[in-house]
């Protein structure tokens, strides 16, 4: 495209089907831990 | 939902429903809101004064793709997320251990009161301990990889507790199925070659505290006699991030409103070798002399936009200057799941804090406050209505952010902060929210721009 270039595929929807397993890191989101957004986090689930 | 900004040079349009993130021209940037309802007349009659009309269709035809894709455009449809989570049988995966509630050190800005909280000097012993790690894998239910931060104060001031608990849960951990991942905060003051070996051997990630430039670090982070930290240690920690190849761990500092050009803390960091640095703002209330203080909210976005632009240049380079700033990582393609991104923290339910004494808290940050104590690792939960309250606790439940474009990224943010500034738990905390979202812009930026370089080469 000419306009527009996106960045990412992966669509946040297709993670509802098997989302919610609730491996993943607990992510403190204080600022005295090293906080995080969920964002940065990776699924233990891929 | 969409919200777009540029920075740096870069248009950015991230749909946020579907998570997609756009790098456009300044024709789609300036059309992307006027075309959402697909109505081309309007956009033509809006723009065409300043666009040609078959740069408009152009431009408009490549929205229409991406709406087609399901990339733009696209509708909330997650509430039914919450009943799958609810669903959900309540387990705990991820425990704080407040090793000692005593310390060596007399942080300003300490939140736990240099390490008492709100309470009396004391350590945990190893039967709280071994108590504790039954506790969380009886109610870990089928989760089979379990966190444990060993916290405080100052955990390396009781520093065998800490290895008989992690010499138990090894002992156990697989007759129960388990796999504990352990981590510990420390100032450092304490760190010797044997307990940095230890650290290597045993704990998954290792955060270190440092405030960055050295007048910066002793005016807030004092030893007991009033001395600086810094000269102690920041060379056990250049020693101890050398030993784990400049990976899993993170050297972490404050700012506040003594150094509101923390990007030159950052970079301080960067220049003392360690390559995992995290700093981020003080949270208090603007009595505090030193607090975030709205008026500095400009000054502030200005110092992460130029650290993301620095950071870009060092990635760019690559070699000895470049490093990982915490606060901009972001996985745009395999971060978390929706339902993760709703519940955040999980404060309160999948995560709990432990005092020395045993007494469960929905985290660290409420230890020791009064009507926040929720059982202890000898009976358990008791207290389930703040359970309740807490596991309710979701971005779809507090008002601010429900217009929140940034809601997918924070998960609405720390309960915690909340409480302590707003007075509810369901109250995010705005400043630290209008920070967080400039955050979040500063690290799309710098994939975005990244990107962008690569397609003109």
């Amino acid at each position: 495209m000419k306009h527009v270039k996106t960045l990412n595929t992966a669509m946040l929807k297709h993670t509802m089907a098997k989302g919610g397993c609730g491996e993943c890191q607990t992510s403190c989101q204080s600022a005295c831990k090293t906080s995080c957004t969920v964002a940065n986090q990776s699924c233990e689930n891929r | 939902m969409i919200h777009k900004f540029s920075m740096n040079g870069v248009n950015v349009v991230m749909d946020i429903f579907s998570g997609a993130v756009h790098v456009v021209d300044d024709v789609v940037y300036q059309i992307v809101e006027a075309y959402e309802e697909g109505d081309r007349a309007k956009v033509l009659a809006q723009f065409g004064g300043t666009y040609r009309p078959e740069m408009l269709q152009e431009a408009m035809d490549e929205l229409d793709g991406l709406k087609e894709a399901e990339m733009m455009y696209t509708k909330d449809e997650y509430a039914p997320v919450l009943d799958q989570i609810n669903a959900r049988n309540p387990v705990v995966k991820a425990l704080c251990l407040h090793i000692a509630h005593d310390c060596n050190l007399k942080c300003v800005y300490c939140f736990a009161e240099e390490g008492e909280y709100h309470g009396h000097r004391s350590l945990m012993s190893s039967e709280v301990g071994k108590a504790a790690i039954d506790f969380l894998i009886a109610n870990s239910g089928s989760r089979k990889n379990l966190e444990v931060d060993f916290f405080g104060g100052e955990p390396l001031m009781n520093f065998e507790v800490v290895k008989e608990i992690v010499a138990y849960a090894r002992a156990i951990e697989q007759e129960k199925g388990k796999n504990f991942r352990f981590t510990i905060t420390t100032n450092g003051i304490l760190l010797n070659d044997e307990i940095q070996a230890y650290i290597n051997q045993n704990m998954h990630n290792v955060v270190i505290s440092l405030d960055g430039r050295k007048e910066v670090n002793d005016k807030m982070r004092p030893r007991a006699g009033g001395q600086g930290s810094y000269d102690v240690i920041v060379p056990k920690f250049q020693k101890l991030a050398e030993s784990r190849n400049q990976t899993n761990y993170y050297i972490r500092g404050t700012f506040t409103r003594n150094n509101l050009d923390f990007m030159q803390d950052v970079l301080h960091m960067a220049d003392l070798g360690f390559k995992q640095i995290s700093v981020e703002p003080v949270v208090g209330p603007e009595t505090d002399s030193y607090a975030i203080r709205e008026e500095d909210l400009p000054r502030i976005f200005k110092e992460y936009e130029d650290l993301a632009e620095e950071l870009y240049e060092r990635h760019k380079e690559g070699g000895a200057r470049d490093f990982n700033f915490f606060h901009f990582n972001i996985d745009l393609t395999g971060g978390p799941c929706v339902a993760k991104r709703l519940v955040g923290c999980g404060s309160g339910t999948e995560y709990l804090a432990v005092t020395p004494e045993g007494d469960l808290y929905p985290c660290h940050q409420f230890v020791g406050l009064e009507g926040f104590r929720m059982g202890d690792v000898f009976t358990g939960i008791e207290n389930w209505q703040l359970r309740e309250k807490f596991s309710a606790c979701n971005v779809y439940a507090k008002e601010s952010c429900r217009n929140c474009w940034a809601r997918f990224y924070c998960s609405g943010g720390c309960a915690a902060n909340a409480y302590q500034l707003e007075g509810d738990i369901l109250k995010p905390y705005e400043v630290g929210c209008e920070m967080q979202r400039k955050r979040i812009e500063c690290a799309i930026m710098i994939q975005a721009k990244a990107m962008a370089e690569a397609a003109e080469k």
